[in-house]
């Protein structure tokens, strides 16, 4: 088996809990920050032997990877081994040119700044700190610290949000040139604060907010953008020798190849296995000092498993997905009748959504599988 | 026994009037059950029966009173058994009548009362519950009275939970009971008024013995059915089998007969020794017919087989179930059920469901039609689906339904009857708060919601029962529901042509709500024959995705989807329509929709 060329490291530390968030997240802890990248370095060398001699990615994801204390994010950066494409999330309120600076002199290529919306009233709503502003200035900075590849978070469907205000913040984006733009439906969890809160507004608003997916796909590709993955948009200038800005950690996941993540709450998956470490910090740390892997919660992915997750995660893609070797998880009667209805394009070897498939890609993908 | 020392009685009671326990206690007062091993209401023998407090099957269990042999014969006690009431009644010479002192007579009660008079029993009038701290004891017989031309002074007052006044009853039973009057040196005739299936020892009759005598390994014969068999034991239940050597004129009990097939002995034939019998049978035998027809399907169609088996075993016990195999395009395979009527259509699918741990799917009840056909024969339709588009005439059948409320719900009742086609007979008041009313009735406007309308129109107070008088014409079409244009033939209704465009639109709103957004527009419509008379559309959906999708969630998202896939596995499809099991059922959902 050759080596895992994709790594994600999970920076859980924030400076504040937001309300619709269900990652493993960790608020402050100043003083913390240090002792917790040790223990990533350290599971990263118990785990060195997965990974392959070259990596094609690392993705610093949080938490605020951001947020963590200069010193120690600089150390991690400077000890994980050299990879094509190098991503860290960032909140906007935490990049100055320092910071932009530090990312750019550590190899960090690509960064992804999680806007979520230029409107004051809804950034309240979710309980974003930074504002519209925040989001300019941390784009300029990283432009002027040099950075080509920049993403953008957004989320749509926040209560009290306008079609307009749709528009408006996809407007806004689009000024700022983003070579990537990740744009979520706002998913209520259920248990969390913000469906608590919010929950039932949601629920009112929800047919009004059914076409806003739909909005958000033409107004991106109206810009020149390519729709590439269910929520998922980089520019696309069409001559043939244009870089490729799709966010290649995550096409990683999407085309089914394996990943090693470290640190709390971060899942692997190495062949026919997939595991989840403990999110909780204080057993995560005190296991790697003593040298030994943290709790993981094991999970095997048989082959039928793993053809099934790669049709559900290859449909999200816009480019066809190969045929050979799903043999026996696609139900043909389904195949017909869903390319009947002009949701599903196939040929004899490949196998896409169509345009109208994608937006209901959910339903159609639980229809093809057997 | 000398027949003058026999008495033959049924108790005749409204659900909850308090029969059961009343048994319960002459059981233990005349020690054919000690208070020790009393499991309370004997008589009932089925979970079923005890949890819903009716009684399914009758039994007879023989007690012994002051040097008299009293056999207690058990009746159903719902009209959907009026038939096997009946014949449990012929087998009587007298029957206890027991009215709640706290709720009076009720329909139920009516029937059942009249039944016995139209017997020639002789009443014996009991108020019951008179230790209740509401009740009304003299009120409550004053009515009994006036009911059956008797005096309030002639109902015993007793509570059979404390025994109070039982001793007496036992005593009236045998005073005022005639003693039985068959022939005992006549060819033997006994009366079949119940049978049940033992795994064992196969079907055994419960019968009572009009002339003659029966014997054991004698050979008998039914007479209607012509089924033959060796009597392999003859016996009483006291109330447990007590075998004997001879079941004589007067006396009521079992034969074991070793037949696998309880249709082979229906209740109402005459038993008569096969050798020396008797030339006549007894008179009353009816074949019934089931009136109410729904159909079967397993909501796991992997079910079918074991469905099919539980039916089987069912049969065994009861010969009025009818069910032949039926296939529905949306449903798949099944069963086109045939009942007597809600009630045991109701307890069927119970005990499908609960002893035999099916998931079913039972679609709207229809009855059963009379169809003329162009090529001028009769025959009888069970399903909407199978209506011929064409035909001469139809006949569907009615029912007298008898219904008796407090006079301020009197227009009420009314309103509803007239709604469902009702024409009045007669009302009366039973007391000066009162009414009792008769309708007549298409049994087809009563099997679906009638009886809730009932009662929340009359604030519960109604009760309610009734009883066949036969086929009528009707003015009758077929009600198609099409689903992005395919007929769905389990949704298929036979109305009166005057309520088909309301019920038409109803129903495909009803569907409109049921039927969850697709991944395409789906039109609901209803039609008679190629005319679109109601039509909705159920707007496609515009989104369907999660969200997003990463390393750290595949297995979540995985799970997401696999829950979604076996939503809609849960669904039956029509065409490429996914319609939940439940939108079958939304005919049942639409009684408001007619005015």
């Amino acid at each position: 088996m050759s080596g895992v060329r994709h790594l994600y490291v999970h920076l859980p530390f924030c400076a504040h809990r937001c309300g619709y968030c269900d990652f493993v997240t960790v608020v402050g802890r100043p003083g913390e920050h240090d002792a917790y990248v040790d223990a990533l370095l350290s599971e990263l060398e118990l785990e060195a032997g997965l990974l392959d001699g070259e990596l094609d990615t690392i993705f610093l994801g949080g938490g605020t990877p951001t947020f963590t204390e200069k010193g120690a994010l600089e150390r991690l950066l400077a000890a994980l081994p050299p990879a094509r494409e190098v991503t860290v999330e960032a909140n906007p309120e935490t990049v100055t040119p320092e910071l932009a600076a530090l990312l750019s002199r550590n190899r960090v290529n690509r960064v992804s700044l999680g806007a979520q919306s230029f409107n004051t009233a809804l950034l309240d709503v979710l309980e974003r700190r930074a504002s519209g502003d925040d989001v300019r200035r941390a784009v300029d900075a990283l432009r002027n610290a040099g950075f080509d590849n920049i993403n953008l978070d957004l989320i749509y469907g926040i209560p009290g949000q306008g079609a307009a205000d749709l528009e408006r913040d996809l407007a806004e984006a689009l000024t700022l040139e983003p070579e990537h733009l990740s744009c979520y439906e706002l998913e209520a969890k259920p248990g969390t604060r913000f469906t608590h809160a919010h929950g039932a507004e949601l629920e009112r608003q929800a047919e009004a907010m059914e076409e806003y997916f739909e909005r958000v796909v033409e107004q991106l590709t109206a810009a020149g953008y390519r729709w590439y993955e269910t929520a998922n948009f980089c520019r696309a200038s069409g001559e043939a020798d244009a870089r490729d800005l799709r966010a290649h950690h995550n096409l990683a996941y999407w085309e089914g190849r394996g990943y090693l993540g470290l640190g709390i709450g971060a899942v692997s998956t190495v062949g026919g296995r997939r595991w989840r470490n403990t999110p909780r910090l204080a057993v995560y740390v005190a296991a790697l000092r003593d040298g030994v892997v943290p709790a993981r919660e094991l999970e095997t992915i048989d082959e039928g498993t793993r053809v099934r997750e790669q049709v559900m995660l290859g449909l999200r893609l816009d480019e066809p997905l190969a045929l050979a070797g799903l043999e026996g998880a696609l139900d043909d009667a389904a195949l017909r009748r869903l390319t009947g209805l002009g949701l599903v394009r196939h040929d004899e070897r490949t196998i896409a959504l169509t345009r109208r498939g994608r937006f209901l890609g959910g339903g159609v993908t639980a229809d093809l599988l057997t | 026994m000398d027949q003058s020392r026999i008495r033959n009685f049924s108790i005749i009671a409204h659900i909850d009037h308090g029969k059961s326990t009343l048994a319960d206690r002459i059981l233990e007062l005349t020690h054919a059950v000690s208070k020790r091993d009393m499991r309370a209401q004997v008589l009932d023998s089925m979970d079923l029966e005890r949890e819903r407090g009716i009684t399914i099957k009758a039994q007879a269990v023989r007690v012994t009173w002051k040097g008299n042999e009293l056999n207690l014969i058990d009746t159903p006690g719902h009209v959907d058994f009026t038939y096997e009431v009946s014949r449990s009644l012929q087998a009587c010479e007298g029957a206890v009548l027991v009215v709640d002192a706290a709720q009076g007579t009720e329909a139920q009660t009516l029937a059942n009362a009249y039944l016995a008079i139209e017997n020639n029993l002789e009443i014996v009038p009991v108020v019951n519950k008179i230790d209740l701290p509401q009740a009304d004891p003299d009120g409550a017989a004053s009515e009994v009275a006036e009911l059956i031309g008797d005096t309030p002074e002639h109902v015993l007052r007793i509570s059979a939970k404390t025994g109070q006044g039982v001793p007496d009853l036992l005593d009236a039973i045998v005073e005022r009971i005639p003693r039985p009057a068959g022939d005992p040196d006549a060819p033997a005739r006994a009366l079949i008024f119940d049978s049940s299936y033992d795994q064992y020892r196969g079907v055994v009759a419960f019968v009572r013995v009009i002339d003659g005598v029966f014997r054991p390994r004698e050979r008998l014969r039914a007479m209607a059915m012509g089924t033959r068999f060796e009597a392999q034991e003859i016996g009483f239940m006291a109330p447990a089998m007590s075998p004997v050597d001879a079941l004589t004129a007067g006396e009521v009990g079992y034969v074991i007969t070793g037949l696998k097939d309880v249709s082979e002995l229906r209740v109402g034939d005459t038993l008569t020794t096969e050798t020396g019998g008797a030339a006549e049978p007894l008179p009353g035998y009816k074949d019934v017919k089931p009136m109410v027809f729904a159909g079967l399907f397993p909501t796991d169609s992997d079910q079918y087989p074991e469905l099919r088996d539980a039916l089987e075993r069912l049969k065994l016990n009861d010969a009025a179930l009818f069910y032949e195999p039926e296939t529905s395009q949306a449903l798949g395979f099944g069963f086109r059920s045939g009942f007597l009527g809600l009630l045991h259509m109701e307890i069927v699918r119970e005990r499908l469901e609960r002893e035999f741990d099916l998931d079913l799917l039972v679609t709207a009840p229809n009855v059963a039609y009379r169809v003329l056909e162009r090529n001028g024969e009769w025959r009888e339709v069970h399903s909407p689906a199978d209506m011929p588009n064409e035909f001469d005439e139809v006949e569907e059948p009615y029912v007298k339904a008898s219904i008796i409320v407090p006079k301020g719900y009197v227009g009420q009742v009314m309103e509803l009857n007239n709604d469902r086609r009702g024409k009045f007979d007669h009302m009366e008041y039973l007391s000066p708060e009162r009414v009792h009313l008769t309708y007549e009735l298409p049994l087809g406007e009563i099997v679906l919601d009638y009886y809730d309308q009932l009662k929340s129109r009359t604030r519960g107070y109604a009760s309610f029962d009734y009883d066949y008088i036969g086929f009528r014409p009707g003015t009758l079409v077929r009600v198609d529901v099409l689903v992005a244009g395919e007929p769905v033939d389990a949704l298929s209704l036979i109305i009166h042509r005057e309520f088909a465009y309301d019920r038409g639109r109803a129903l495909v709103e009803q569907l409109k709500k049921e039927i969850p957004r697709q991944m395409f527009d789906v039109a609901i419509q209803a039609a008679i024959g190629a005319r679109v008379i109601a039509r909705e559309t159920v707007k496609a959906r515009r989104k369907d995705v999660l969200a997003k999708c990463y390393g750290g969630d595949i297995t979540r998202k995985r799970k997401l989807l696999e829950n979604q896939k076996k939503g809609k596995k849960r669904m039956k499809q029509v065409g490429a329509v996914e319609v939940p099991q439940e939108a079958f059922l939304a005919v049942l959902n639409i009684g408001d929709g007619k005015k």
